[in-house]
């Protein structure tokens, strides 16, 4: 039984005593029967940092260079969306790798190992600022329970579906790409790691896994890094990843 | 085969289906499907093609074929011979000219909601400009009653929606508050659950009867969880006002979804059975909203609001309280801006009226669509003027748990204020009964106070 004891009312605002349940946009008050200035323009500016995290372009440059300290080549990508107008009205294209990305892909050794790929999706925000930090954490273990790896990839203008392409040009048995989540008016750099086993084009969202939210005020990438290890671990192991894999008990329950 | 000469260039359509795709006003869905009129000029050259096709034609051609399809067959079998006799010579031009005239007036459209098929509604709305879109759904009244009456002209109501990322109850319980006192919620108190299990979705459920109960409001609650879900819960006998269902307008789509009509029919014939209605018995909440079809790749090749008009078909069946379009929540690449939002909301509405569900929109858009407050005001006020049944209210737009914008209580009080509105009849004498509100519609001075001071906790389960 859960139970809301009332406080003593505020003056002027009745209700502020609910703010503590919820983050929702309660006891804002009202002028006339409308969003009082302070209020009007604190959601006008959630909304901006939002629309700037959609139109943010991931630092490939910075990136690559962060990514150096893995030992691991590093490769640039580009989906077939030639611009940001066309990746939200053209999901496909998208999913899909241009002709030079083909080309440098194909270029590569085959190798077995995982491919790491970090994608901006639809807030480069977010991997600008947290995947090489879960990287950090993730990579050593990795190294540790000798895994092997795939080259990193880095893809602009790229949808989940994408890594499924990469990965199959590069004859890897197991992707984990990093992406930027649709930001919400709380936060605009939410980063989800979606991790797909024997991956091929082709394949629907229900074979993969998904860790989403992690950012600093979200799931640390400390916590991230450990559910997706535990995750990379047993879908190398069972060998499936997506609904099956998430039946299993194990960290993921704690989510 | 259809077709018409512009300036030399000879347009042809294969097929109806073809001809609703290309006289579509432009939107992101289409184009991703590949259905879309490649020029300005095409589009237009099927809009004047579409004018002229009888409206006996979309009876002898269905979009998607009989055999394969139980919304087609659902549209076939359930078409009124009888009233179609009346429109039975028109075209679809002629269907426009005829439903603008003053003497079709709101008797008469209420005469041919079963002569008309989702299709015809569809075909007919694209060679209408907004305005006549607004002027037409303005004279159709479609009422509904479950604890109270909504849809009554000059009234307008609002679906209370204090969702909650976590399910927490007393988080909840909070935004629920919150929006009563803004009065807000008469169409429905309606949660969508972060978790879809019975388990879960009963404890929500009982917070909100409870709560209904203590303060004895006339209204209805409903928990957004799957029809199987809700089912399970309405056999065990728990107390369900309102089934929710998503559907769409393919049985492929209603597949994906995990429906059927079979199972829509075993879940409505259940929640009726519990008899929970005072004022009547319409016990089903829809969700609908364009593009679903495309998404489920399940179109069939047929445009994305002809496939929503036939999903309208399937809600009509069960007799709704509340069909909601969810216009904006489905993305840029089916819906990309606010005109794009705008547009297909208007459709929406007019198609579903004009069909006779009792329509409301949640007035909506995500962070990655070219929208914002602004376009939100225009639709709202644009919706009002249409007599719109419903919109949302939810705390300062902004809903933390579908992380997506639609209206505040504040802008549900705008719209009652601008356009002289009035909540659901039962709702607003309760509302002026509990001090929430004055004869103006205003928020009573001290309202929240009075209300607050009857109790002095608020239990929640």
């Amino acid at each position: 039984m859960a139970k809301i004891i009332k406080h003593k009312p505020s003056p002027g605002e009745p209700l502020s005593f609910l703010k503590e349940f919820t983050q929702a946009r309660i006891a804002i008050g009202a002028t006339g029967t409308s969003i009082p200035t302070t209020q009007s323009l604190a959601f006008k500016l959630a909304h901006a940092h939002a629309r700037d995290a959609v139109y943010s372009v991931m630092d490939t440059e910075l990136l690559a260079d962060e990514l150096m300290q893995f030992n691991l080549p590093v490769l640039h990508l580009h989906s077939q969306a030639i611009s940001r107008e066309q990746y939200l009205q053209r999901p496909d294209l998208g999913r899909l790798l241009d002709e030079l990305s083909v080309n440098r892909l194909a270029d590569q050794i085959e190798n077995k190992g995982i491919v790491l790929i970090l994608a901006d999706g639809l807030s480069a925000t977010a991997i600008n600022q947290n995947a090489v930090e879960l990287l950090k954490l993730l990579i050593p273990k990795l190294i540790a329970a000798k895994v092997k790896l795939a080259p990193l990839c880095l893809v602009v203008q790229g949808r989940v579906a994408i890594g499924d392409g990469i990965a199959a040009e590069l004859g890897a048995s197991l992707s984990v790409i990093l992406i930027g989540e649709r930001p919400g008016l709380s936060a605009a750099d939410s980063m989800g790691a979606y991790l797909t086993y024997a991956p091929k084009p082709g394949l629907r969202d229900d074979s993969r896994n998904c860790i989403s939210n992690i950012r600093p005020e979200g799931l640390p990438v400390t916590v991230a890094a450990d559910k997706l290890f535990y995750l990379i671990q047993e879908a190398l192991s069972r060998k499936i990843s997506g609904v099956a894999l998430k039946d299993n008990e194990g960290l993921l329950s704690d989510k | 085969m259809y077709q018409h000469t512009i300036l030399g260039k000879v347009y042809r359509f294969d097929s109806l289906r073809e001809l609703l795709a290309k006289a579509s006003p432009h939107r992101t869905g289409d184009v991703l499907a590949g259905l879309s009129a490649g020029s300005y000029e095409e589009r237009v050259a099927a809009q004047i093609t579409l004018a002229d096709v009888l409206l006996t034609d979309f009876l002898n051609e269905a979009v998607i074929p009989y055999e394969e399809d139980e919304v087609t067959r659902l549209i076939i079998d359930t078409h009124d011979a009888e009233a179609f006799k009346l429109i039975s010579s028109l075209t679809v031009g002629g269907l426009r000219d005829w439903l603008l005239l003053d003497e079709t007036d709101t008797l008469i459209l209420k005469s041919i909601e079963n002569a008309l098929t989702p299709e015809m509604a569809a075909a007919v709305s694209k060679i209408m400009r907004n305005q006549d879109l607004i002027a037409v759904a303005k004279k159709c009244e479609v009422v509904t009653k479950f604890r109270n009456t909504i849809g009554l002209k000059g009234h307008f109501a609002t679906r209370l929606q204090p969702n909650h990322p976590t399910d927490d109850p007393r988080g909840i319980a909070a935004s629920l508050i919150e929006g009563l006192l803004y009065g807000s919620g008469d169409a429905c108190i309606g949660i969508n659950p972060a978790t879809d299990s019975p388990a879960a979705v009963l404890k929500i459920v009982m917070l909100i009867d409870q709560l209904r109960e203590q303060f004895e409001i006339p209204t209805q609650s409903c928990v957004l969880s799957h029809i199987t879900t809700t089912l399970e819960l309405v056999n065990k006998g728990a107390p369900i006002d309102l089934c929710f269902q998503s559907i769409a307008g393919t049985q492929k789509a209603n597949a994906s979804f995990g429906i059927s009509l079979s199972l829509l029919d075993e879940a409505y014939q259940a929640t009726l059975s519990l008899n929970r209605g005072t004022m009547g018995n319409n016990v089903m909440y829809f969700e609908t909203g364009q593009g679903s079809c495309l998404s489920a790749n399940a179109h069939y090749g047929v445009d994305q609001q002809t496939c929503e008009a036939r999903a309208y078909a399937v809600a009509k069946k069960f007799k709704p309280l509340l069909v909601n379009s969810v216009v904006g929540f489905i993305g840029p690449e089916y819906l990309y801006d606010g005109k794009q939002i705008t547009r297909a909301a208007l459709e929406d509405h007019f198609c579903g009226k004009l069909l006779g569900l009792p329509m409301g929109v949640d007035i909506c858009y995500t962070n990655h669509a070219e929208a914002d407050q602004d376009d939100m005001d225009n639709l709202l006020t644009l919706l009002g003027v249409a007599g719109c049944n419903f919109i949302m209210g939810i705390p300062g737009s902004d809903d933390i748990m579908l992380n997506y914008q639609s209206t505040s209580f504040h802008d549900a009080l705008y719209l009652r204020k601008v356009l002289g509105l009035k909540p659901a009849p039962e709702f607003e004498a309760w509302l002026l009964r509990q001090g929430i509100m004055d004869e103006n519609g205003n928020p009573a001075k001290g309202g929240p106070e009075a209300l607050l001071n009857k109790t002095n906790s608020l239990w929640l389960k």
